[in-house]
């Protein structure tokens, strides 16, 4: 008894919660910016901590991560003869599936997290309530450029992340195990759809931005307003949205890939 | 100035993004921007497809000279039917070309091979080819071989 | 007595199952000072959050100018805002803008003003509080009076009625103190604006105000010019001003019936 009221006190709770970061976000997203020129000026701001930031760890990640996929491929495809096919296992399982999750988790622990910390930093200082004491509202002004900046930058940086993950590839397969550059291309063409794996991969991307995004810029917003609060809150922004990512990862997949 | 330090990286963020999205649907998917190319439709009938997808290569001696646009069934004749398009500057197929579907390598994909025929006429849009030749099915190879070989004992 | 600025009538608030206030009435005159002074956790701040509409009263109503501000559509709230100036206890400066910009956010956001206009605002309110010659600093290169003394500036950017003051002498050095006091007193008389001085600093805030009031377990324990105050016999007053260790409120936290039993 006491169980079931514990169960659907929590799911009670956790709809409550889910509501409120809904209104939350409809609330930032619907109240249009006032003026064009300054919103540009605020969201170029954000592009640039949010996105041209994490540049250099999407890279790197890409890079090493595309060189492991060609070892390992490489070792495995060998025993069947067909080390040619590297390419095409490396540009399958970078597009579809590694680029836009561990670009969306290494997202959540870099922007996420500041996203988080720095909201949350603005909430204990009291400048949150000082632009509300100024009558401009802290959603349109604070919230919609860091959300919108997230929801743009994700997907950018994953497709990055494909591209240097390929070329990382390409540069062990071809340039040290000797696979033909040839075939590798030819094999890689032959299988790679543009539809269905190029912008299947961007629109998971799309998905995981705008979800982490939401999760960062609402754990922000909504913390307790004292240290230990931003330090939970950012704790909460890295696992809650990963847990996200990989939870929607399957739905996405069952959706897209999953009709044999 | 700070502001304008920021742009410019912001500038170079979003070209390198849409740098990379160009280099994975040209380089990668082997998209071709002038893919629309004009086409012509020819038709084949096949007993057996055997693995044929639609968007699977049409070559002339290796070369790629269109795809493959539809694959339905044909419940009069009970078989597989082909729709294909054809390059139009590849205008010169003779009618009593002969159509096969092959395999690249061992395990790779399907693909249709045309065997160029000796007609003087050529075939134009909506035309068939009749010879056709049916992918190799594995089992039916091996139970062929070992009927084959128990009859020669 | 002088025509009230704020009426604040049978005002109720809650957090959770405490009650920050019961039932409170309180007045505050226009174009005075006035100091809301209490022990900390009574609320003090509560109050000004609850003026400024950022808060809602569980009950009551809170009169700004005439007009109850908790029935104001949003749009309307923002309007009266614009005429209240707010000076947080942490100065609350924009971090990522640099002094200049914080002060001429108000008014590049409120009105139609050219730029060179509103530089020339910007200048003379930093001007009036003394950090003219900092206006291009980042907010994280003052010192802690100076960012006060900007958010100062930055609140009266806009020419407001009322400033509310939270906590302005908290944790700032018997110098920055001195110069708040006068800052205080100096706009308050210059502009005539209404002001509104939040603290527990009994010295400063008896040296400036106009009027008093001291809360105290969620209500009004003492109300009248700092004469009167000082004056009073009511023990729980006398303990605060005096600053005595003991007296209606115990040294000894009071024990709840949870603790009452001891470990067992």
């Amino acid at each position: 008894m006491n169980l079931l009221v514990g169960l659907g006190a929590w799911f009670l709770n956790w709809l409550e919660a889910v509501g409120r970061a809904g209104i939350f976000l409809a609330q930032s997203v619907l109240r249009m910016p006032v003026r064009f020129r300054e919103s540009i000026r605020l969201l170029i701001q954000q592009l640039y901590a949010v996105g041209v930031l994490s540049l250099v760890i999407v890279v790197v990640s890409g890079a090493f991560i595309g060189m492991v996929l060609a070892l390992q491929g490489y070792s495995i495809l060998s025993k069947f003869g067909s080390e040619e096919a590297v390419g095409q296992l490396l540009a399958l399982s970078l597009l579809r599936e590694l680029a836009p999750v561990v670009t969306a988790l290494l997202f959540a622990g870099r922007a996420g997290s500041s996203l988080t910390a720095e909201i949350g930093l603005m909430k204990a200082t009291e400048q949150l309530s000082s632009y509300e004491m100024m009558g401009v509202d802290p959603l349109r002004r604070i919230i919609a450029p860091r959300f919108i900046a997230g929801v743009i930058c994700l997907p950018l940086l994953s497709i990055i992340f494909s591209a240097t993950g390929i070329i990382g590839g390409l540069l062990v397969s071809v340039g040290w195990l000797g696979v033909h550059d040839g075939a590798f291309w030819s094999l890689m063409q032959q299988s790679v759809y543009f539809d269905t794996d190029i912008m299947n991969g961007f629109i998971k991307a799309l998905c995981f931005s705008v979800v982490v995004t939401w999760i960062a810029v609402y754990q922000g917003y909504e913390c307790v307003p004292t240290s230990e609060g931003i330090g939970k809150a950012t704790t909460r922004t890295v696992v809650l949205g990963s847990l996200a990512i990989l939870a929607l990862d399957f739905v996405l997949t069952a959706a897209m890939f999953g009709d044999f | 100035m700070r502001s304008k330090r920021t742009e410019l990286l912001v500038g170079c963020f979003i070209l390198l993004g849409i740098a990379a999205f160009v280099y994975l649907a040209v380089q990668v998917s082997g998209l071709a921007f002038s893919a629309q190319k004009d086409t012509y439709q020819i038709v084949a009938r096949f007993d057996d497809i055997g693995g044929l997808t639609s968007r699977s290569k049409v070559t002339i001696a290796g070369v790629t000279v269109g795809t493959v646009e539809s694959i339905s069934f044909d419940k009069e004749l009970y078989m597989g039917l082909v729709k294909m398009n054809i390059n139009t500057d590849v205008d010169n197929i003779p009618t009593d070309s002969s159509i096969a579907i092959l395999t690249s390598g061992l395990l790779g994909e399907k693909y249709l091979g045309i065997t160029i025929g000796a007609d003087e006429e050529v075939l134009q849009e909506g035309d068939e080819i009749f010879d056709t030749q049916s992918a190799l099915v594995l089992e039916n190879l091996i139970s062929q071989f070992l009927f084959k070989s128990g009859d020669s004992e | 007595m002088v025509d009230a600025y704020i009426e604040v009538h049978d005002l109720s608030f809650y957090r959770g199952d405490r009650a920050i206030y019961e039932n409170v009435s309180l007045t505050i005159p226009k174009g005075k000072v006035t100091a809301v002074m209490g022990p900390s956790g009574t609320g003090k701040t509560t109050l000004l959050r609850l003026i400024a509409a950022q808060l809602s009263p569980d009950q009551g109503r809170i009169l700004v100018a005439g007009e109850d501000v908790h029935r104001l559509s949003r749009k309307d709230l923002y309007k009266v805002r614009k005429k209240m100036g707010m000076l947080f206890q942490s100065g609350a400066l924009f971090s990522d803008m640099s002094v200049a910009e914080n002060i001429a956010f108000p008014l590049e956001e409120h009105t139609q003003l050219s730029r060179s206009k509103i530089e020339s605002i910007v200048l003379d309110k930093l001007h009036s509080v003394g950090l003219r010659g900092a206006a291009n600093l980042m907010p994280s290169e003052l010192s802690g009076g100076m960012a006060r003394r900007v958010a100062l500036a930055r609140a009266i950017a806009l020419d407001p009625d009322l400033v509310m003051y939270d906590e302005p002498f908290t944790g700032q050095d018997p110098i920055s103190k001195g110069v708040l006091v006068k800052l205080i007193r100096q706009l308050n008389d210059e502009a005539n604006i209404t002001s509104v001085l939040v603290s527990h600093d009994v010295e400063e805030s008896l040296s400036i105000a106009d009027h008093v009031c001291i809360l105290a377990g969620g209500h009004v324990i003492a109300e009248g010019s700092p004469e009167t105050i000082q004056a009073s016999t009511d023990p729980q007053v006398m303990q605060f001003l005096r600053g005595e260790p003991d007296g209606p409120v115990p040294f000894h936290y009071p024990e709840t019936s949870e603790s009452q039993g001891g470990p067992r």
